[in-house]
């Protein structure tokens, strides 16, 4: 909770902040029409130690993180004219404008005597000639265990984005997924997570039971899913330290669709029985269970807004799968096609639309859509206005957001027969881009900031 | 357009059983509760069986394999449908009259879905559909307590194409034996 808080004074702070400073200082634009990448020297880490190849395998995972955004042009550094550098002594400027370098990131690497390496750097505003201060400091330091040297970078390229684009830090982070192996006829389905960036993949459970749809808490501990274990399909909570998988709840049928509310402490969900599917508000704590929708037609995937009071859910009451939104609370709302009604049909243009989930920030829900035999990602305004599409192929499917709401995490299958691969896209539509994985992939979820 | 590609459907599913299956109105003889002995110089096939004759025995009656071969184990939907068509309406009178005679057997129906869909809307719409078949067997007078259902989505395609004749194939209602059969 408190984490929560610290990140929403952020979000309110970052903009004031931000027109602080000197007209001159450096600050990436995110949603600028005309896009150019701002140019960005990450030269090779000073080396205070041994191990000069984890200084450098940090320095290459703050690039590819920065790169990965699409937001930056990495410098090559053959173009580098001082090669002096060191994080204790301000850098030439007229060297780095020579190249064109807009910012210009020094670090440090030390090995420390309890076996621990701390990592120092400083980001430099090479027009403005000045430090960027981060935090009201000018560099930061961070110290871990060397396995876990990955995260110290992911840090940095954190700090690093937040100081120039203003937006919520999201590499240090994991995404869970599904991965696929063996035929169509009978494929194998595990749990799977990795870091944000493809590293560290590890499967979670042994694939004998199909599992879909994982979603993590907002404590990044635990996830939810669904799984076919004995045969039926139902909700369950996963804890990822310990393995321990937990059934949610006692309901008749079948269970799916599962969705951690903001803040964690329940799960929505979907039971279908009889043919009849109807979406659940469980309360972890007490174990109550809540209906939220009263209707014979289809009614499923939720997603609940950031302060909880809606959620958005497919439902194709009209005919058609479309999206909705309804009060937490079962309240009647003053819907966007003008009237008062429990739940607010927000999509009215042509095609099918599933999978919503509502944006970190509030305004936007990022959905599927189906036409014309092609699939689309798109959000829409939660008043169903400012509909626009990002992507589009044979199928992409089951969008998630980073925690930031700057990137949607999708899985795609380029052409018939293809399988299901992971991919991101920047809300700008820009920079569609391969998630790494080591076999078939689909449902990614992308976790909360880590701690 | 369905019909003709319910036929193949039907037709894929006897080439994975086996040639013996040729009987395109098999509804008859669902009311002989004997051993089918089908002998060999009195075909009950109306079609030509040039290719390979049906074997001197049938399947056992009240086997899986008569439930396959002699009933239908599947109905097949329309795109994003669940109304159960004649067609799929005398496979299941079919279904319900072989279970008369079969009281032990117990079913799990599957409600399936092809792949031009997401994920969660056809869990809840493979629910659906397995529900319908459910249903409509229960007013055939088949006890509810022998049904059991399940929603596949489509995660258990049967055919592994990316085409309007394997989506056809992969929309259907299961019934699956689960106990009970004379093997």
């Amino acid at each position: 909770m408190t984490r929560i808080l610290t990140m929403l004074m952020l979000a309110v702070f970052m903009p004031l902040s931000l027109a602080l400073p000197a007209a001159a200082q450096l600050q990436v634009r995110v949603d600028e029409g005309n896009f150019k990448p701002t140019p960005l020297a990450i030269p090779d880490f000073e080396v205070r130690g041994e191990n000069a190849e984890m200084a450098q395998n940090i320095a290459d995972v703050v690039r590819a993180d920065l790169e990965s955004t699409g937001l930056f042009d990495i410098q090559n550094p053959a173009s580098f004219i001082q090669k002096d550098l060191s994080i204790d002594v301000q850098p030439r400027f007229p060297d780095w404008r020579i190249i064109q370098t807009e910012g210009l990131v020094v670090g440090a690497y030390e090995e420390l005597p309890d076996g621990k390496i701390a990592v120092s750097f400083r980001l430099w505003d090479v027009y403005g000639g000045e430090v960027m201060r981060i935090n009201g400091q000018p560099g930061r330091r961070l110290t871990t265990t060397p396995d876990n040297w990955r995260r110290i970078a992911h840090k940095i390229a954190d700090s690093i984005y937040t100081r120039l684009t203003g937006e919520d830090p999201y590499f240090d982070t994991r995404i869970v997924y599904i991965a696929e192996t063996g035929p169509k006829t009978e494929r194998v389905k595990r749990l799977a997570i990795m870091d944000s960036d493809g590293a560290n993949q590890q499967y979670l459970t042994p694939g004998t039971n199909t599992v879909l749809t994982p979603r993590f808490s907002p404590s990044a501990q635990e996830i939810t899913y669904m799984s076919y274990e004995g045969g039926r399909p139902r909700v369950y909570l996963f804890n990822i330290e310990t393995g321990r998988q937990e059934l949610l709840g006692n309901f008749p049928g079948m269970t799916f669709a599962p969705r951690f509310s903001r803040d964690g402490q329940s799960v929505l969900l979907t039971q279908a029985q009889g043919g009849n599917s109807e979406i659940y508000l469980m309360n972890l704590r007490t174990r109550q269970s809540r209906r939220l929708t009263d209707h014979p037609a289809i009614d499923t995937s939720p997603s609940m807004s950031p302060d909880g009071r809606a959620i958005v859910f497919t439902s194709d009451r009209g005919g058609s799968p479309q999206l909705y939104i309804m009060n937490t609370d079962g309240s009647p709302r003053t819907c966007p096609s003008g009237g008062r009604d429990v739940a607010c049909r927000i999509t009215f243009n042509k095609g099918q639309y599933s999978t919503p989930v509502w944006s970190p920030r509030g305004d936007l829900v990022a959905f599927t859509k189906q036409l014309g035999g092609r699939f689309y990602i798109g959000v829409i305004g939660i008043d169903g206005k400012g509909e626009r599409l990002l992507t589009e192929s044979y199928l992409d499917e089951g969008p998630d957001w980073s925690p930031n709401g700057r990137v949607i995490v999708y899985f795609r299958e380029s052409r018939p027969g293809a399988g299901p691969q992971l991919w991101s896209v920047d809300l700008s539509g820009r920079n569609e881009r391969r998630v790494q994985t080591q076999t078939d992939a689909s449902d990614p979820a992308w976790s909360p900031l880590l701690e | 357009m369905k019909t003709t590609l319910k036929i193949t459907a039907a037709a894929a599913v006897v080439l994975a059983v086996g040639a013996c299956a040729s009987k395109p109105e098999p509804v008859e003889q669902v009311e002989e509760k004997a051993p089918v002995e089908v002998v060999d110089n009195t075909p009950t096939v109306t079609e030509p069986v040039d290719t390979k004759p049906v074997g001197p025995t049938g399947p056992v009656a009240g086997s899986l394999e008569d439930f396959r071969v002699n009933v239908g184990e599947r109905v097949y939907f329309d795109l994003n449908g669940y109304r159960l068509d004649s067609d799929d309406q005398e496979i299941l009178k079919r279904q319900a009259a072989w279970l008369e005679s079969y009281p032990a057997v117990r079913i799990l129906v599957a409600g399936n879905c092809d792949e031009r869909g997401t994920r969660e809307y056809n869990l809840a719409l493979g629910e659906r559909r397995a529900s319908i078949v459910k249903d409509y067997l229960v007013s055939l007078g088949v006890n509810p307590s022998r049904i059991d259902t399940i929603s596949y989505g489509k995660e258990r395609p049967i055919a592994a194409g990316s085409d309007e004749q394997a989506w056809a194939l992969n929309r259907n209602g299961f019934t699956q034996l689960v106990s009970g059969t004379t093997s």
